[in-house]
């Protein structure tokens, strides 16, 4: 069967409801102690998975749309990327309000010292700024810049699982296996990722053949 | 990645384990089982009480069925211990734990150890002893006269509790068992017990320790009238979160020293090779003192989350104390001692 437009607005409230419900869990679990005495640790993780997760999720869409002929899958990528940065300002407002204590000064040097936080954060003003162009007037003013911009969610499949694996103490398992996922998602495009690197590389070269650097051996 | 890890107390060569001494596991699984199959049928005779329906029994399955029965201790109080700080409540203490033997999220060891057996137990206290000795569940709590001490714990991690335990000094039980002036160190290890403790069963539920758990203190550590050991807190007996039936309490270092479920001490003559400093020597120290100025490399020892009363936003953050506000009764057995490189 072949997605038309009108099961467009079903398969939106489906995504709807399966990113929304795992909030609705945790607010549940917390509230009848199911997520321990100090809940703290459980609520940061758990919104962090939930970034994780739907950022698998927003990268499965597009190789799932190709292989089943369902062009209009593509059209939920944009809720569902949406849920990846909701999910992650759930997990920043959680490390900030409920580990930190509004303590914005151990925020700022635990940013500046902690390699893993920077690479979250570094996460997290990417989905800002992806948020932000999301919507259709800004993306048709951006034109071709948008895709471009667009393109660090490639980036951020990266990013993402290795602050995962930075965070833990000991339990990498689970880590691991997610930056295996990413990148197995991410080899499911290498025709149009290796396009993107070497635009980038063309673009850095002419500047690079203006200064020849003679390397000896 | 093939380094090679110590897993628990490697003092026994070959040609001294005696086989005669050792039980056969069938027996002592068959053993456990019966107990088992006794704790449960007693517990299900209490099934009937507990039929309130709520809204969020979706999510309480199997977990208030059987809850680890824990019984009131007598003691004295130690006023030497008097704590300004409040204490965390109990309810907190005992859902909020990291005891990786039995998961690693912070509510799994109370919602796996329940069923946790700590009657038959032994405690074996070798090595560098005059009279090795082995203690058994009942002389856990019947061979000293049991006190109780406040103490601040102050995790790893950055987060922090006060907990009221019940027990006696470290020394007490050594000078038991005589320490023989070889002896410069104190290994101490937890349970093997893969059956019981998913943890030590998956690597993944585990977390990826080299189990069995290893701590380990100097003699002078020890020995220093703060090292204790606890068999219960609140008043009762250990809950197995919390490391039944026995467990150390060293208040100046960061949590993971303070080892659960021992079920052996043996002194040693050298620097024991413990668990999470073997698993990360660049981020957890043998001494593992509380320190303020030196951070863990991922996060900052400088402050701390007090777990307390109330609800999720009432926690307060917290300067962190040198040697966890202990200085006055530890910080000469470190003064040779660089903490910045020996932290």
């Amino acid at each position: 069967m072949r997605l038309m437009t009108k099961h467009l607005v079903w398969l939106k409230l489906l995504f709807h409801t399966l990113a929304l419900s795992p909030i609705i869990i945790l607010i549940m679990l917390v509230l009848s102690e199911q997520a321990g005495g100090d809940p703290v640790e459980y609520i940061i993780h758990y919104t962090g998975m939930g970034a994780l997760n739907s950022l698998a999720a927003v990268l499965l869409i597009s190789p799932i749309a190709k292989y089943f002929k369902q062009g209009l899958l593509m059209q939920t990528r944009r809720l569902i990327g949406l849920y990846v940065f909701a999910y992650a300002t759930l997990h920043l407002m959680a490390f900030i309000s409920l580990d930190l204590l509004f303590e914005w000064g151990l925020f700022i040097e635990e940013v500046i010292k902690r390699p893993y936080i920077i690479v979250g954060a570094v996460s997290f003003i990417i989905l800002g700024l992806l948020a932000i162009t999301s919507l259709s007037a800004i993306r048709r003013k951006m034109a071709r810049r948008w895709q471009q911009l667009h393109n660090l969610i490639y980036l951020v499949a990266l990013l993402v699982p290795i602050h995962f694996y930075w965070s833990v103490k000991s339990e990498i398992i689970e880590p691991a296996i997610y930056i295996a996922l990413m990148i197995g998602l991410l080899a499911l495009r290498k025709s149009s990722l290796t396009k993107i690197i070497n635009g980038l590389s063309l673009a850095i070269k002419p500047s690079s053949a203006r200064q020849p650097c003679v390397k000896k051996t | 990645m093939t380094k090679k890890y110590n897993q628990g107390l490697t003092t026994q060569t070959p040609w001294q384990s005696k086989d005669h001494q050792v039980t056969p596991e069938a027996i002592f699984n068959q053993r456990r089982t019966l107990i088992k199959a006794l704790g449960f049928g007693a517990l299900s005779a209490g099934f009937g009480s507990s039929a309130q329906a709520g809204v969020f029994d979706l999510f309480s399955d199997k977990k208030e069925l059987k809850t680890f029965v824990t019984t009131p201790l007598s003691f004295s109080t130690n006023s030497s211990y008097p704590l300004t700080d409040a204490a965390t409540p109990l309810k907190k203490v005992i859902s909020h734990n990291n005891f990786y033997e039995f998961g690693t999220a912070k509510n799994d060891p109370a919602a796996n150890a329940q069923g946790f057996i700590v009657d038959p137990w032994q405690l074996v206290i070798d090595g560098e002893v005059e009279r090795p000795i082995t203690l058994d569940y009942d002389d856990l709590t019947q061979l000293f006269a049991l006190e109780e001490r406040t103490y601040r714990l102050r995790c790893v991690e950055a987060w922090s509790m006060v907990v009221p335990w019940t027990g006696f000094s470290l020394a007490s039980l050594l000078k038991k068992a005589g320490v023989k002036s070889s002896a410069t160190h104190v290994a101490f290890e937890t349970l093997y017990d893969p059956q019981q403790m998913p943890g030590q069963k998956s690597r993944r539920v585990g977390g990826g320790i080299h189990y069995p758990y290893v701590e380990g203190l100097t003699i002078d550590e020890a020995m220093n009238e703060l090292s204790f050991m606890a068999v219960g807190l609140y008043g009762k007996t250990l809950p197995p979160q919390n490391g039944a039936p026995i467990r150390l309490v060293v208040p100046w270092k960061y949590g993971f020293k303070s080892i659960k479920s021992i079920t052996r001490i043996t002194l040693t003559r050298s620097q024991p090779k413990t668990s999470w400093n073997q698993l990360a020597p660049g981020e957890y120290g043998f001494y593992a003192n509380v320190n303020p100025a030196v951070d863990h490399p991922r996060w900052s020892q400088a402050s701390e989350r007090r777990i307390g009363e109330g609800g999720l936003f009432s926690a307060k953050r917290i300067a962190t104390q040198p040697f966890n506000g202990y200085g006055e009764q530890v910080a000469s057995l470190y003064k040779d001692l660089d903490l910045t490189r020996h932290f």
